[in-house]
């Protein structure tokens, strides 16, 4: 839990929860400055070379120089398959679409999907009686360019290569769904363009209209796994990046949500979204890519602007000044009670595997509050704070203030445009996603009253409610 | 019509204030970016923070409040905008100053000068407790021992310590000071970046130690420094204004620097930071401190010795990094600490002046 920091270099090894059966402890890497010595044997299995710093790269931490190669894969495998199976992220009857960006966490965390399938693919012919199916995998690609438009050409190489790099993850075969951001609107694509235009060029606030993208994104990506039949979204966060948005959500007032945000498992959307590579650092999943030679595409979008691109700089600086840094932070963050639905809904199917569920219930946090009733900001989903709910409880004439009213402060603050006649071309803009937000949240927390009173009532006319 | 059209280009960058409309404006707020005059810059300044002070119910009439006094900008404008609010609301509160004297050359003994020339300025009776009378080090001493690593540690424990014992001996039923928004909302994202989970809950309070003999409390806590800084500078108030020779090592520097930049892009982050702290989900199970008393000197503390004497007790036996980092106790320090701790450090400290907890 909380390791010493000034001996922690990287990494956080020495989290004793984080291994499994076959992952020994690393308590041996207290010996190392003192057994190692002359002869610079990887710590791990005191047998093979560590990796040199040569082919770590720049910036590789004095850990990873400590580690051969098997023993680094292995270690960083393990923490994803930990997490994957402490959370039952994905199960033998799951269907995951993984969020494929291109960037060195995606391309890990499909390469460590793809080999767990894989095994499961062997066990599963292996075995006399079949009684464990195997869970299906899927890749998405967000096709920003509508967003981006210099840079459709290169776009369309990337998504060469990857459909290269995809048909090659095979036995099984995987699906690549190629998602154009503009189809979260479903009228036709061109209409969609334009309407996607509009609403970002509604937004003046830098920071605002880079995190209107994500919201977007999430949805396309939802979109693609529901329309699809897939029951999970894995995304490829690492520590690093989870650091880099708790100090961003700090800043822009959304500290109640936060921790929403940052756990394994995110229930709040149709499609639940796990976060497997958690406890990994960017640092690490660079070395994997480069090491293993995993291909990273670098997609052309600009670089975070406004307060995004400030906290990214300060938690470079920062982690210069102490590798740990990044560690600390989720750590801290982690601190913060989660929500009830950071969990994966416990499942009742009996035809799931009892091993499974019985894990389920020993790893899925207690909850705070069974039944608690959150209401959800329409643009960023994120749960509303007492501040907010207070502050939207005028009633508003016209359905587009009434959405503004419905939304959280800082969405307000560097989203929403300030005077009505652009508010209105905003909301008009919006997917139809959002704007039911607005519609089905008020209705949700009473609806799911209602339901546990039920069976008390003794009139059903509406006229009671 | 031309006429007039003209000469009204002519002003065209003297803009009225947008507040009172009538007077031209002479700066820009650097809390909202309003353009206003200097009257209604004062007025705006001093009547949020009375509606700080009233909604937080920081004072009850007849109190005794201490004033804790550096010298510097913060507790300056704070004597004189508390004097200035006492007397037109009739808070009917009876103000001292109170100044700590750590005994840095070239720094304290000047802006102590400060202090005493606003003794008389404001006629607000003061008293000055000193490092050296109390614990028998000055800071220029211990720097000269420990370095310059972990300076504001040492400091910030001994002037918290040093501020109660002058607010008993002055028997005051209330400390005020000086920490304003840019201080508290690097305090959070410090203490995020360091893992402290309990002070994390804890450093956005308005007033804290409430369960203990001297509650404390922050009138400027909505205040922005830069704001402050203006305040001073047109009411031309006198003020030290010189930063703590000791403090460009100081790991706060860079939660400042971050909280600088950001101001420039947005200078309501500053007050969404200290929002989001006031709205951080934390556990009233998380393990929080318990409180007890120090078995050498009876102050409060949650160990068995409290920090300052924790301190002391490295100082007098010349072990600079006893109570520095994550020692467990007296005794194994000696050898723990041998190894270098990354500039880790316990309490976080205000870099000139005043304390945080």
């Amino acid at each position: 839990m909380a390791c010493n920091s000034s001996s922690c270099q990287s990494n956080c090894y020495k989290n004793d929860e984080e291994y499994a059966e076959d992952s020994p402890s690393l308590t041996d890497r207290k010996l190392s400055t003192s057994t190692n010595g002359q002869q610079n044997l990887c710590v791990k299995c005191k047998a093979n070379q560590p990796i040199s710093s040569a082919s770590a790269g720049a910036g590789a931490g004095a850990d990873d120089a400590h580690f051969c190669y098997g023993c680094f894969r292995r270690n960083l495998y393990g923490k994803f398959r930990l997490s994957v199976t402490s959370y039952s992220m994905i199960t033998p009857s799951d269907n995951v679409l993984v969020a494929f960006s291109g960037g060195p966490a995606s391309s890990v965390a499909l390469q460590f999907v793809h080999e767990m399938q894989h095994r499961a693919q062997k066990n599963f012919d292996a075995s006399k009686d079949r009684s464990l199916p195997v869970f299906g995998v899927g890749v998405a690609f967000i096709d920003e360019s509508a967003v981006y438009p210099d840079a459709s050409e290169k776009v369309d190489d990337a998504i060469r290569e990857m459909k290269l790099v995809v048909s090659k993850l095979t036995p099984p075969m995987k699906q690549l769904h190629v998602f154009p951001i503009e189809n979260i609107y479903t009228s036709d694509s061109i209409e969609g363009k334009d309407r996607l235009t509009k609403l970002l060029d509604a937004v003046n606030d830098a920071t605002g209209k880079e995190d209107l993208l994500l919201h977007l994104r999430m949805l396309a990506l939802q979109k693609v796994a529901s329309e699809n039949g897939y029951n999970r979204l894995i995304l490829g966060s690492c520590t690093s990046r989870i650091a880099c948005h708790v100090l961003a959500a700090t800043v822009k007032g959304q500290g109640y949500s936060l921790s929403a945000d940052i756990q394994y498992v995110d229930a709040r959307w149709d499609i639940p979204v796990v976060l497997p590579l958690r406890d990994c650092t960017a640092q690490e999943l660079n070395l994997l890519c480069r090491i293993d030679g995993l291909k990273t595409l670098q997609l052309p979008n600009s670089p975070p602007a406004g307060i995004n691109g400030l906290v990214s700089s300060f938690v470079t600086l920062l982690q210069e000044e102490n590798p740990s840094r990044e560690c600390t932070i989720v750590r801290t963050a982690g601190k913060l009670t989660p929500f009830h639905f950071n969990r994966i809904p416990e499942i009742s199917d009996c035809t799931v595997p009892l091993a499974t569920r019985r894990r389920q219930k020993r790893y899925n946090l207690k909850p705070m509050e069974s039944m608690s009733s959150e209401s959800f900001c329409p643009l960023c989903n994120s749960p509303l704070s007492n501040s907010d709910l207070s502050s939207s409880n005028k009633p508003e004439s016209c359905q587009s203030s009434r959405f503004g009213g419905a939304c959280c402060s800082s969405c307000r603050f560097q989203i929403l445009p300030k005077d009505s006649s652009s508010m209105e071309h905003f909301y008009l803009s919006l997917p139809q996603q959002m704007v039911a937000r607005v519609k089905h949240g008020s209705c949700d927390n009473s609806s799911m009253l209602r339901q546990q009173i039920q069976d008390c009532l003794l009139s059903d006319s509406e006229d009671e409610t | 019509m031309e006429e007039v059209a003209d000469t009204k280009a002519r002003k065209g960058a003297a803009r009225l204030c947008s507040l009172c409309d009538q007077r031209r404006a002479a700066l820009k707020r650097p809390k909202t970016l309003e353009q206003i005059c200097r009257e209604c810059f004062y007025m705006v300044f001093e009547e949020e923070i009375h509606r700080v002070i009233v909604e937080n119910q920081l004072f009850k009439p007849g109190e005794r409040v201490a004033i804790g006094a550096s010298g510097g900008k913060d507790s300056t404008v704070l004597a004189y905008v508390l004097s200035e609010l006492n007397r037109r609301h009739n808070y009917d509160l009876d103000l001292f100053l109170l100044s700590v004297d750590e005994g840095i050359t070239g720094y304290r003994d000047d802006s102590l000068e400060t202090v005493k020339r606003n003794e008389i300025q404001y006629g607000l009776p003061l008293k000055i407790v000193s490092y050296k009378d109390l614990y028998g080090w000055t800071m220029d001493e211990i720097v000269k021992m420990i370095g310059l690593k972990n300076n504001c540690t040492f400091c910030g424990v001994f002037r918290r310590q040093a501020l109660d014992r002058g607010a008993a001996l002055l028997k005051v039923d209330k400390v005020a000071t000086g920490h304003n928004a840019d201080d508290i909302a690097e305090t959070v994202l410090l203490n995020i970046l360091r893992g402290d989970i309990a002070r994390l809950s804890r450093c956005t309070s308005i007033t804290t130690g409430e369960d203990g003999p001297i509650p404390r409390c922050k009138p400027f806590k909505y205040t922005y420094e830069k704001e402050i800084v203006m305040y001073a500078y047109f009411k031309r108030l006198d003020y030290f204004s010189t930063e703590c020779i000791y403090s460009p090592n100081a790991y706060r520097g860079f939660a400042r620097e971050f909280i600088k930049d950001l101001e420039r892009i947005r200078p309501r982050a500053i007050l969404d930071i200290i929002k989001s702290g006031e709205n951080f989900r934390i556990s009233t199970n998380t393990k929080m401190p318990e409180q007890g008393t120090c078995e050498r000197c009876g102050y409060i503390s949650s160990q068995k010795w409290c920090k300052a004497c924790v301190l002391l007790e490295g100082l007098n036996r010349g072990l600079p990094k006893l109570g520095i980092g994550r020692s467990r106790g007296l005794d194994n320090d000696g050898r723990k600490d041998m190894k270098h701790s990354n500039g880790t450090k316990n309490i976080e400290s205000k870099q000139c002046g005043t304390l945080d907890f």
